[in-house]
């Protein structure tokens, strides 16, 4: 992807590569608790059928997939292995937090071995509230992701920034990037300030059903 | 990994079996590890197993992974609030765990559920029963590859859930339970539902019959495999379907006597005298019809009456301690309450059928070649939230 890396591509081809993108989204299933029976329902049976909505909730390995849906109670034991996983998926990935457990520890917000939310570990994208959340929650949040895949620049996504669209129009505007979408005054290569700088203009997670994120 | 001196202990051992089996045959040992996160575990159970070629010679499951610390946690909630947590300790049948902890907290108290909600309590705790079951048997042929039976199981399964959340308002968790009844009486319509869904169970009971356990590749993947001879599975503590296809005839619903109405209808304990893989899987399969028969005869008798008794406002349980058990979907659990006469339970002690269900896993493990690995661990049936707590 030589070329999407160095130069913008044309709106046209961006809209199409993304609308590719997000109906062909490979999902991986990190089910842990109650959720996963849930995600299950959503993925797996013919009542909800997600492949409709052009999901695959079928590859082999994390190094196959788009994205990754954490559903149900990640414990202190089990956190090294979530962030693994998270580590051995390729760019561009994103990441769906299901249910209460992984939002935020859930009923077990006093325990001693649950970790309070998988978003200490890794980046979420979109949180499903609930306990467990309703499959057509979940599935309402694989739309909403779906909507932000669209939405995305696909050069700056490979780069490694977490630009969409209108967030670059944005930040031009208020004179924080260029018009490549590089950011000014931060050196390209990826240095620590860089990843900082990334992290901090990552989208906002988007919560199902909306809602503050505490 | 850190590993306890127990089973470092062990490991050595296999190593030192191992060495001495090189020396005749001279193959290599290998050590496989399954899980943390594999379909065939359920959730998050990690087995280490120790290989001679395809022959397993040592296996440890390696639990603690979706450990949430419960019996900690109900020392600080409420009696009311404890049901909130229990329900999600085997998520597949999640008011069946209700209920024990409320008989527990009941016979504390000196109070009793009035006839009517002891039958709804009956009825509820045997569809959540179907509701767990089923989808053990769909899951069945996903470990031996076979993919169809799991959408079978989630399409049937569906109509329970939706029995579940008509009466209860939840489709997972109901938390309905109350100490001294239920929180509310049915709503309308929904005797003659569920008789039209606990007919379809009925049927996915029979095309699970004919599609899966007629299957010959099925039987003899099944069958004479794992063998748990009856006494091994005394020692061992295990309880429910795994207990009664080992030949033991003990079924905590019938043997005991607690204030739920199984004696209003007519049924039948299951055994088997096999004790292989291909027994358990057939007595859950005669245990989910059971189920769907005692629903039906229940439905017609549920009298009429409150759903609730007089109970104070603020639950204060007195000071005593209490152990009740029931027969849930995956085998003996009870609740070993001690109450210091406050708001909440002093102790809470949770027996969990799974955890003693999968301690047989070592021993059931040893000398069987690695496919069947899986269908042991299928057919033992446990749920991560059962075993960890």
């Amino acid at each position: 992807m030589g070329l999407v890396d160095k130069s913008r591509l044309p709106a046209p081809l961006t809209k199409l590569f993304n609308m590719s993108r997000s109906y062909s989204l490979w999902v991986y299933q990190w089910g842990l608790a109650c959720c996963a029976i849930e995600m299950g329902a959503a993925f797996g049976s013919p009542r909800y059928d997600v492949m409709r909505l052009g999901v695959i909730p079928l590859p082999a390995s994390p190094r196959q997939a788009d994205f990754v849906c954490v559903s149900g109670t990640v414990t202190d034991k089990m956190a090294p292995a979530v962030k693994r996983l998270w580590e051995q998926m390729p760019e561009p990935k994103y990441a769906i937090s299901m249910g209460s457990c992984a939002n935020c520890g859930g009923p077990y917000w006093d325990s001693y071995s649950v970790t309070k939310g998988v978003d200490q570990i890794i980046p979420i994208d979109v949180y499903v509230p609930g306990c467990p959340p309703r499959p057509e929650a979940l599935l309402e949040g694989v739309v909403l992701l779906q909507q932000r895949i669209k939405n995305e620049d696909m050069a700056a996504k490979w780069r490694g920034d977490e630009f969409t669209t209108l967030q670059r129009t944005r930040a031009m505007e208020a004179g924080e990037v260029d018009r490549d979408g590089e950011l000014i005054n931060v050196p390209t290569a990826p240095t620590l300030e860089t990843a900082q700088a990334v992290d901090s203009v990552r989208p906002e997670p988007i919560v199902v059903g909306g809602g503050p994120i505490e | 990994m850190t590993l306890t001196d127990r089973q470092q202990l062990s490991y050595i051992a296999s190593q030192a079996a191992d060495a001495r089996l090189n020396v005749e045959l001279e193959t290599e040992g290998m050590t496989l590890n399954i899980g943390p996160q594999h379909p065939a575990t359920h959730g998050t159970l990690r087995i280490i197993c120790r290989l001679d070629g395809e022959q397993v010679v040592w296996a440890e499951p390696v639990a603690g992974y979706m450990h949430r610390g419960y019996e900690k946690l109900t020392e600080v909630r409420t009696f009311p609030q404890v049901t909130t947590l229990v329900n999600r300790i085997d998520w597949l049948g999640s008011f069946a765990n209700e209920v024990p902890f409320i008989l527990a907290a009941e016979k504390l108290m000196e109070i009793e559920a009035p006839p009517r909600a002891q039958v709804i309590r009956t009825i509820l705790f045997e569809l959540s029963r179907i509701a767990n079951v089923s989808l053990f048997l769909g899951d069945l042929g996903v470990q031996m590859g076979a993919i169809t039976p799991v959408f079978l199981a989630f399409r049937d399964r569906e109509y329970i859930l939706n029995l579940i959340e008509g009466a209860t308002g939840g489709r997972f968790h109901p938390n309905f339970d109350r100490i001294g009844g239920l929180k509310d009486d049915l709503p309308k319509g929904w005797i003659e539902e569920t008789r039209g869904a606990v007919k379809k169970l009925e049927q996915f009971c029979d095309t699970i019959d004919d599609l899966l356990f007629g299957n010959e590749i099925f039987q003899s993947r099944m069958r004479g495999i794992g063998i748990i001879p009856a006494d091994i599975a005394t020692d061992y503590g295990l309880s429910g379907a795994n207990a009664r296809a080992s030949g033991i005839d003990w079924d905590l619903r019938r043997d005991q006597d607690i204030p739920l109405s199984y004696d209003l209808a007519d049924w039948k304990v299951w055994t088997h005298p096999d004790g292989d893989s291909w027994a358990r899987c057939w007595i859950r399969l005669q245990e989910t019809r059971e189920s769907c028969k005692i629903v039906t005869q229940l439905l017609d008798q549920i009298p009429a009456g409150p759903v609730m008794t007089k109970v104070p406002r603020i639950i204060k349980v007195p000071e005593g301690e209490a152990w009740v058990s029931t027969e849930n979907p995956l085998g003996e659990m009870g609740y070993y309450v001690v109450s210091k006469g406050g708001l909440g339970p002093f102790r809470v002690k949770i027996r969990s059928a799974s955890f003693n269900n999968i301690s047989i896993v070592p021993w059931a493990l040893k000398g069987v070649y690695v496919p069947d690995v899986i269908t042991i661990l299928a057919s033992l049936y446990f749920i991560l939230g059962d075993i960890d707590r």
